[in-house]
């Protein structure tokens, strides 16, 4: 039954985004391969080690939902779970945990390693195999040709990547990494639109030099909640991080030293994240700052190594070593390795399908840092989309896609190739039109599903999802029929309406000030329930008025969504399009109408003029397949 | 389902005074009226044609250019004619009347698009489509419009965009970023604050608002009076038909009477109304109730009052007009210098009081610096953000989540997008990282 190809799928990069998308692809049975130069690197934390947060949380629990491997492994690695937002509601809780370097290294590389349908090959990748305009396969530094039906690339920062620091310049992807040369020459050669940006990382710090006892500690969270829907209970121990701040003193040094940051002496022309600006960046743009707080994360159990959150930097080793010196508690600290800054090339991800192929190249996929992305998480959530993808165009099926009323990882994808990057892209979760809806507490509800159809999600997962799905209809019919009326309700000490009107258990939950706890008490029926299922049928309540709000404006954005936009569309032809929006959308060329809406600049008149146009067209071919 | 089909006309081109203004008629007695009122009997189809058009008495109105579409070839369907004159209050008037006079009616708003739509020129899609466009939601045209507009409602709209975005910005800080020591984590009361402006603005510009809707749908002007003061008889003679009953009965008027029409190119809508006296006529009794609802919801009172009689002024507010009736049966030292004298039934000072009214009504767009709110799409999407804007309000007082307030400013901005532009996520973002310094 195999055919001449050698692999279905050949996944190039063992970072975050290459593992997901190799086990996406192998878990919808097509015969992948992951190429890395370097086995025992495959799921290496190269930055924080610290997996979650805000809007990254949501992606993390998303992945899970649809069987990936993030979740699970940071579940057995992380070392102090934290849920951010905690005081706020539920829509917004973040969660996030610190991680043991080598625990997620191994976790990662045990699924890796042991995946059925995976292949994992030692190897660097020098070129791809090009046929009838069509990637099928690579060609390794060995000499090995392996061809396969599609290509998934995930080497992230490895397209001219330069190292910064102070006057030092080091070309690499990271410290202690070759950049593959031969591949990056094959993707500039493909003509794509490249964009430069830069990242930074701070100095690493040896813990056992750093005086704790001055320092302010953040715990745990007293009961750890773990990211995987799968996962029981956390049993890694958990530790706290210190928290320190910078001072009048380490300012002094910096600004006086401005001139000899990579970044400040013009020798970096690629743009930084602002949500992660280097210290040098925040004592000049925020001069009235007297202090800016540092995160002392150690990155493991059994590391005596602490990441510095706060204080990336490019200055030379000297300046780093003096500033350093005068934060609290960093006294006499050892720097086991400087901090610098990293420019790197990047895909233009406007060159992209909504299943993450190149447009001009059928059977080419990039997921990661290459499309201008930051974070394990964004990498992660690609990879998946790009494995799910090449796999099933292997299959010659149409590419697969969240929408933005489904996933952050909808968001993610279509503000990738719909808006492109002017900065290394991180989730937030105010990207999310649907925010109440995409929380991190229903991704499972909201996706695995999906994921059973698609052939992601595996049998056990399956199974668990579905009886969770049939205790919540329970519930929530039970909450739904069980009524009372407003002078019962009094009775219980609610607050409500007294206007004869019953109401029901769910209509009483969505008050502010009526728990589940108190349904519980009202009603023996409820109080029965398993907790779990209670805890998310009282988040479901509280949010269901304005989901139901949401609705017209879901079904608004699907009809635009279904509206198919030919690749082929000679903008040209349209009429009452300016030579601005017509670029724009020549730039982009958006697969459905939904998409050309989301084009910075496309104005509602344009809009109008294309949808005429199309439904005056006699044939309508679909966007992508 | 066969139709019979009147013939309609407006003016297609906004409100005089402008360069030119382009008057469209459309229906079945276009050739008709190009026949009876232009001074070629007929017109090369699809041809710019230079003509005069010609009022009831064969007077000359305007020359203009004029363009004849036959039907079916035409927007609506129908024989359409286009004409463009020069473009003030008192042609356009003029040559609106000299077309209806000769079997044409005003058009209703969108009523060429509805024809178009029947005929099946357009398919659903498309007379929106048509709708957008000539609503000029895009932002490039906005841009454009604000940059042509006087500076004080430019600041107005940058206003509402700083506010909303500033509101965002916070929600959005304390949301995203909870582990920042810069970001704040309170921020309800600088929201609040901020809130309440918006709230304040959104009010004030709907008060504004209306003034510009009345433009495109009609002042409204209500002729009231004690019975018999002649109201019927001045509404026949300024609307040049004999729309209400008219007797020397006191109290023939029972409802209220409204007709349409120009003055002085602005569309009004103009009331008679049951005259105000203490009645124990149950119909009357009602027909006063109305009569003081279309005082109350107009534009403009008009008071007339016989001249032999006194008039009690204490009824008067400012902007009122008062009229004293019937002055040819008193002697002009009898009548107040300030008080406006007319004969409603030989017409007599009825052209001075036109102007009169034209003058009010110039007065009320005088000050008037909000050409965009003109759109009733504007104005409901102003009301939509001042309902978001509220329910956010709500959310604060009860301390229900900082979510559910961002929920709804976001919306709120969302329906403001047309008039401030959109905000969109990076822009918010943008405000949240020059303001606090993130970056743990």
């Amino acid at each position: 039954m195999h055919d001449s190809f050698d692999f279905d799928v050949i996944v190039v990069g063992g970072g975050h985004a290459g593992c997901e998308a190799a086990s996406a692809a192998a878990r919808t049975g097509a015969r992948t391969a992951l190429i890395t130069h370097k086995v025992e690197t495959i799921g290496e934390m190269s930055c924080n080690p610290a997996i979650g947060g805000l809007g990254k949380g949501h992606l993390v629990r998303e992945i899970d939902a649809l069987d990936g491997l993030m979740a699970r492994a940071s579940d057995r690695a992380g070392i102090q779970f934290r849920m951010l937002n905690r005081s706020k509601g539920p829509a917004v809780w973040g969660p996030r945990a610190q991680i043991d370097r080598q625990l997620y290294r191994s976790a990662m590389q045990g699924e890796i390693l042991n995946h059925e349908n995976l292949t994992v090959i030692a190897d660097g990748v020098e070129d791809l195999m090009v046929k009838n305009d069509t990637a099928q396969g690579v060609i390794g530094e060995s000499g090995t040709a392996y061809s396969a039906k599609a290509v998934v690339i995930t080497t992230g920062t490895f397209l001219k990547g330069i190292i910064h620091r102070g006057a030092e310049r080091i070309p690499a992807g990271r410290v202690g990494e070759k950049p593959a040369i031969g591949l990056a020459e094959r993707l500039y050669a493909l003509n794509l639109p490249i964009g430069r940006l830069k990242t930074g990382t701070p100095a690493r710090l040896n813990g056992e030099t750093i005086d704790w006892g001055k320092l302010e500690m953040q715990p745990a969270d007293e009961v750890p909640i773990p990211f995987s829907y799968l996962t029981d209970q956390i049993e890694v121990p958990q530790i706290a991080c210190g928290i320190t701040h910078t001072n009048a003193a380490a300012h002094a040094i910096v600004a006086e030293n401005l001139k000899r940051s990579a970044v400040y002496s013009g020798a970096i022309a690629g743009r930084g994240p602002r949500y992660c600006p280097a210290i040098e960046d925040k004592i000049y743009r925020f001069p009235e700052k007297t202090r800016h707080q540092i995160f002392l994360e150690p990155e493991g159990l059994d590391d005596k190594t602490v990441y510095p959150n706060g204080i990336s930097t490019s200055l030379p080793r000297e300046i780093q070593d003096a500033f350093i010196r005068e934060i609290e508690g960093l006294e006499s600290v050892e720097i086991f390795e400087y901090g610098y800054a990293i420019e790197y090339d990047y895909v233009d991800p406007r060159a992209l399908d909504v299943g993450l192929q190149v447009k001009t190249m059928p059977g080419l996929f990039l997921a990661g840092q290459i499309n201008g992305t930051t974070g394990y998480e964004e990498a992660g959530a690609q990879g998946l989309v790009a494995g799910l993808n090449a796999a099933r165009f292997g299959r010659g099926k149409p590419h697969a896609s969240f929408d933005r009323a489904e996933a952050y990882i909808g968001v993610l994808i279509d503000d990738l190739i719909t808006r492109g990057v002017t900065e290394p892209y991180r989730m937030f979760t105010s990207r999310a039109e649907y925010r109440l809806s995409l929380r991190s507490d229903n991704a499972d509800q909201r996706l695995t599903e999906r994921g059973i159809e698609l052939g992601l999600v595996g049998a056990s997962r399956a199974e668990m999802f579905h009886v969770k799905q049939n205790a919540l209809t329970d519930g929530r019919n039970k909450l739904q029929t069980l009524a009372m009326t407003p002078n019962a309700a009094q009775k219980h000490g609610w607050k409500v309406n007294q206007d004869g009107q019953r109401r029901t258990a769910w209509e009483f939950l969505a008050y502010p000030t009526i728990s589940m706890t108190d349904i519980s008490k009202a009603f023996p029926e409820v109080a029965c329930l398993d907790q779990r299922t209670k805890d998310q049928l009282e988040i479901e309540a509280m949010y269901a008025g304005y989901i139901e709000r949401q609705k017209d404006d879901v079904a608004a954005l699907r009809r635009e969504e279904s509206l198919a936009l030919p690749g082929d569309l000679d903008y040209g032809q349209v009429g009452g399009l300016t030579n601005e929006v017509r670029a724009k959308l020549e730039h982009v060329r958006p697969a459905t109408l939904g998409q050309a809406s989301r084009i910075e600049g496309i104005t509602p008149g344009a809009l109008t003029a294309l949808l005429a146009y199309v439904r005056r067209r006699p044939s309508r071919t679909r966007a992508n397949g | 389902m066969a139709l019979r089909r009147d013939t309609i006309c407006a003016l297609a081109s906004g409100p005089p005074p402008s360069a030119i203004s382009v008057l469209r008629v459309s229906g079945p007695h276009v050739a008709d009226i190009i026949a009876a009122r232009c001074s070629l009997q007929t017109l090369k189809p699809r041809h710019a044609t230079l003509v005069d058009l010609l009022d009831e008495k064969g007077t000359l109105i305007d020359s203009g250019l004029a363009v004849f579409m036959p039907g079916p070839a035409s927007y609506t369907g129908e024989d359409t004619l286009e004409i463009s004159l020069h473009g003030g209050r008192v042609i356009t008037e003029l040559a609106l009347r000299s077309i209806m006079s000769a079997g044409a009616r005003l058009a209703e708003p969108g009523e060429f698009t509805r024809r178009a739509f029947e005929a099946g020129k357009l398919d659903l899609t498309r007379a929106e489509a048509v709708a957008d466009l000539i609503d000029a939601e895009s932002e490039a045209q906005h841009q454009q419009a604000l940059k042509q507009m006087d500076g004080a409602l430019e600041r107005l709209y940058a206003g509402w965009r700083d506010d909303l975005t500033t509101c965002l910005a916070l929600l959005e800080a304390s949301i995203d970023f909870p582990d920042e020591e810069d970001a704040p984590d309170r921020v309800d009361a600088p929201v609040r604050e901020t809130l309440l402006r918006i709230d304040q603005a959104l009010k004030d510009a709907l008060v504004q608002g209306n003034i510009t809707e009345r433009i495109r749908d009609g002042f409204k002007i209500a002729i009231l009076g004690k019975p018999n003061a002649g109201k019927s008889t001045l509404l026949n003679q300024i609307s040049k038909r004999e729309a209400a009953i008219v007797t020397d009965i006191p109290g023939t008027t029972r409802d209220v009477v409204e007709v349409r029409l120009t003055i002085g190119g602005y569309l009004v809508w103009l009331s008679d109304t049951a005259g105000l006296r203490e009645t124990t006529d149950i119909v009357e009794a009602e027909g006063v109730r109305r009569a003081m609802k279309a005082a109350d919801e107009a534009d403009l009172r008009l008071w007339v009052y016989d001249a032999r009689e006194d008039f009690d002024m204490s009824v008067v507010q400012p902007g009122d007009i008062v009229v004293a009736n019937k002055s040819d049966l008193v002697a002009p030292k009898d009548v107040s210098r300030e008080t406006l004298t007319i004969v409603a039934k030989t017409g007599e000072g009825v052209a001075n009081l036109e102007a009169d009214i034209i003058s009010h009504i110039s007065k009320m767009t005088q000050n008037l610096s909000a050409p965009m709110i003109t759109r009733a799409r504007h104005r409901q999407g102003i009301e939509r953000a001042l309902e978001y804007v509220s329910a956010a309000r709500d959310h604060l007082k009860l301390q229900s989540g900082s979510e559910f307030v961002a929920e709804d400013v976001r919306q709120a901005s969302r329906e403001l997008g047309m008039l401030t532009g959109h905000i969109d996520p990076d822009t918010v973002l943008g405000a949240v990282f020059s303001s606090f310094c993130i970056g743990k």
